[in-house]
C-alpha cells in the first residue's frame, strides 16, 4: 500500500456507518507511551531522537498483529502527503508540521495508526466510524500489550504510564468522539451542551482537535482526566452515558426543527445545495459549512439527491491535500478554490 | 468619593455591616474602629515575601522552585513551566513536590493510577494495581446495588490477597 492509494477511498472515519451514525461520525482511542530510560522528546537531541525512532520502528514492524501496516518516515514524506494524513485523521497537525526524526505507521483500512516521536515517543491510535469504543479498545489494548512485550514503557506504580505532559499521565488514554450537531447549533442549544460537557471534565473541540473551530458543525468530545480512572471507566462514561445523551438531544432538536414547519429547514438545505452546485470559487471551509445542512437533510429524510457515502467523499476530496492529489500536482490556495468549485459542480451536475 | 468611618469620621470605611438587632441598620466603619467595637479581629499581615519564603522552605528545603533540576536530563522546573513538557520520566520524581499538586488539579483530585499495568512492570505492582482496581469496582457495584457483581469482585479480591 502507498499513501496515493488512500485517495481512492474516504477513509475509515468517514465511512458513514456504525452505531448512532446519524450523529456520531467517528470514535477514536489513543494511548500515549514512552520508552523507559530514554529522555522525552523535549530534551532528546538529534541522535537520541533517531535512536528512539529506530527502537519503535523495529518493534512495530516486527509486531505480528499489525496487519498490512506501512511505516512512513515523516522527514521523507512530501508536504502534500503529510497534509493528506492529517485530513484522514491518521496524524495530528502538530506531527505533520513537526521537525526531526518522526513517522507514522498505519494499516490500509486506517483503523490502526501509530505516531512515532510526536509529543510522546509513541501514540497508539484506533479509529472507527460510528460509536464503536469497545471494539476500538480491544484493538488498541492488544496492540499495546504486544508492543509492551518488545519494549519497556516508562511506568510508575503510583502515576502509571509516564508522559511528556503531566496532563496525560496515568492511563495515557484519550477517548475522542466526533459528533455532527447541526440541529443543536440551529436551536442555539449547543452552548448549553458544550458547557455541560466541560463541567464533566471533557474537552470540546473542532474537527481537527486542539485549538480548532467547529467547522461544519463537527464537534469532538474527549476526556481530559487520565489518572484515577481505569480505561474501561473512561470508555463506559462515553459509550453508556455521555454520547447516547447528546445523540438524544440532537435527534430531539432535529425533530423540533421539523415540527416547526419544514420550510425553514428545507430553505437551509437547498440554499446550501444551490451554492455548492453553482459556485465558481469556493473555499474548503465554506464547503464544509455548506455540506453540514445537507448531511442533516439526508438524515432527516429531506434531501435525497446524494447519500451519505457520496457526501463524505465530497467532504474529504475537497480538502486541500486531497484536491491536490486528485489533480496530481501542487496547486496554490487561490487556484484550489476554483478547482474545488469545478469539482463540486461536476459532481452535482452528474446527479441530475 | 469613598465613605468615611461613621465612628471616627477620619479614616476610610472599609467594614460594612448590617445589624439586624435591635433593628435593621447599615453601619460603615474603618478597620480600627471595627476592631474596637469587636466587629473584626485584626491579625498581623505577613508580607507576601514571607509567605513565599515559607512556601519555598516547606516545599523544597533549598533554593527556589524554579531552580530545581533533574539529575538525569538536566531540565529545570523553570524550563518545564516554559515548555509545558517534562524532560524525562525521572522528572516526575525530581519535581515530585511541586508537580503532584499540579497533577492532582489536572486529574479531578486523583494522584493514583488504577488503570492498566504493562506486562513488563513486574508481578508485585500488577497485583497491587489489580487489587486497587477491584476494590474500586467493588465500591461501584455496592453503590449501584449490584450484589451479584459485588460478590464476584469480593471473591477475586480474596483470591488475589491470599495468593
Amino acid at each position: 500500500m502507498t499513501i496515493d492509494e488512500l485517495t481512492r477511498t474516504t477513509g475509515e472515519w468517514l465511512r458513514g456507518v456504525g452505531n448512532m451514525s446519524d450523529v456520531v461520525v467517528s470514535s477514536r482511542i489513543r494511548l500515549a507511551r514512552n520508552l523507559a530510560d530514554r529522555p522525552f522528546l523535549s530534551t532528546a537531541d538529534g541522535t537520541e531522537r533517531t535512536e528512539i525512532y529506530r527502537i519503535l520502528a523495529d518493534a512495530i514492524t516486527s509486531a505480528p498483529i499489525n496487519g498490512d501496516a506501512i511505516l512512513v518516515d515523516m522527514q521523507e514524506a512530501d508536504p502534500v502527503d503529510r497534509e493528506l494524513l492529517v485530513e484522514r485523521h491518521l496524524i495530528s497537525r502538530q506531527h505533520a508540521e513537526g521537525k526531526g526524526s518522526r513517522g507514522v505507521s498505519f494499516t490500509s483500512d486506517e483503523t490502526r495508526a501509530m505516531m512515532l516521536n510526536e509529543e510522546d515517543h509513541l501514540r497508539i491510535q484506533g479509529l472507527r466510524c460510528g460509536l464503536e469504543l469497545e471494539a476500538l479498545w480491544r484493538d488498541v489494548n492488544t496492540l499495546d500489550d504486544t508492543l509492551a512485550e518488545r519494549i519497556a514503557f516508562a511506568f510508575d506504580k503510583r502515576l502509571g504510564f509516564l508522559t511528556a505532559c503531566p496532563t496525560n499521565v496515568g492511563t495515557g488514554i484519550r477517548v475522542s468522539v466526533m459528533l455532527h450537531l447541526p440541529a443543536l447549533r440551529l436551536t442555539k442549544e449547543i452552548e448549553r451542551v458544550a458547557r455541560a460537557a466541560r463541567d464533566m471534565h471533557l474537552a470540546v473541540r473542532g474537527m481537527h482537535g486542539e485549538g480548532t473551530e467547529a467547522i461544519g458543525d463537527f464537534y469532538q468530545l474527549s476526556n481530559q482526566t487520565t489518572l484515577g480512572k481505569t480505561e474501561e471507566q473512561v470508555i463506559d462514561a462515553f459509550s453508556k452515558a455521555i454520547i447516547p445523551k447528546i445523540v438524544e438531544y440532537e435527534r430531539t432538536a432535529r425533530d423540533s426543527l421539523s415540527s416547526e414547519g419544514t420550510a425553514g429547514v428545507d430553505d437551509k438545505i437547498w440554499r446550501a445545495y444551490g451554492t455548492l452546485a453553482n459556485a465558481r470559487s469556493i473555499s474548503s471551509e465554506e464547503t464544509q459549512t455548506l455540506l453540514s445542512p445537507i448531511r442533516m437533510g439526508i438524515h432527516m429524510g429531506r434531501f435525497s439527491l446524494i447519500d451519505i457515502p457520496v457526501l463524505n467523499e465530497l467532504l474529504l476530496h475537497t480538502q486541500p491535500a486531497h484536491l491536490q492529489k486528485l489533480h496530481g500536482k501542487t496547486i496554490d490556495e487561490n487556484e484550489r478554490d476554483f478547482l474545488r468549485a469545478d469539482y463540486l459542480r461536476k459532481r452535482f451536475a452528474a446527479l441530475s | 468619593m469613598s465613605l468615611l468611618c461613621e465612628r471616627c469620621q477620619q479614616a476610610k470605611a472599609t467594614v460594612h455591616i448590617t445589624d439586624t438587632i435591635p433593628k435593621k441598620r447599615e453601619r460603615h466603619l474603618c478597620e480600627d474602629c471595627a476592631e474596637k467595637e469587636g466587629v473584626i479581629i485584626k491579625q498581623p499581615h505577613p508580607t507576601s515575601n514571607e509567605i513565599l519564603q515559607q512556601f519555598l522552605k516547606h516545599k523544597t528545603g533549598l533554593g527556589t522552585i524554579e531552580d530545581m533540576t533533574c539529575s538525569r536530563c538536566g531540565m529545570t522546573f523553570r524550563e518545564f513551566q516554559t515548555k509545558g513538557q517534562l524532560g524525562c520520566p525521572h522528572d516526575y520524581e525530581a519535581f515530585e513536590k511541586v508537580l503532584m499538586p499540579l497533577i492532582e488539579r489536572a486529574h479531578e483530585g486523583s494522584t493514583q493510577h488504577i488503570g492498566k499495568v504493562p506486562a513488563t512492570a513486574g508481578e508485585t505492582i500488577r497485583k497491587q494495581s489489580g487489587l486497587m482496581r477491584l476494590r474500586r469496582e467493588l465500591q461501584d457495584a455496592v453503590e449501584q446495588e449490584d450484589y451479584e457483581v459485588a460478590a464476584r469482585v469480593r471473591d477475586q479480591i480474596q483470591t488475589l490477597e491470599s495468593g
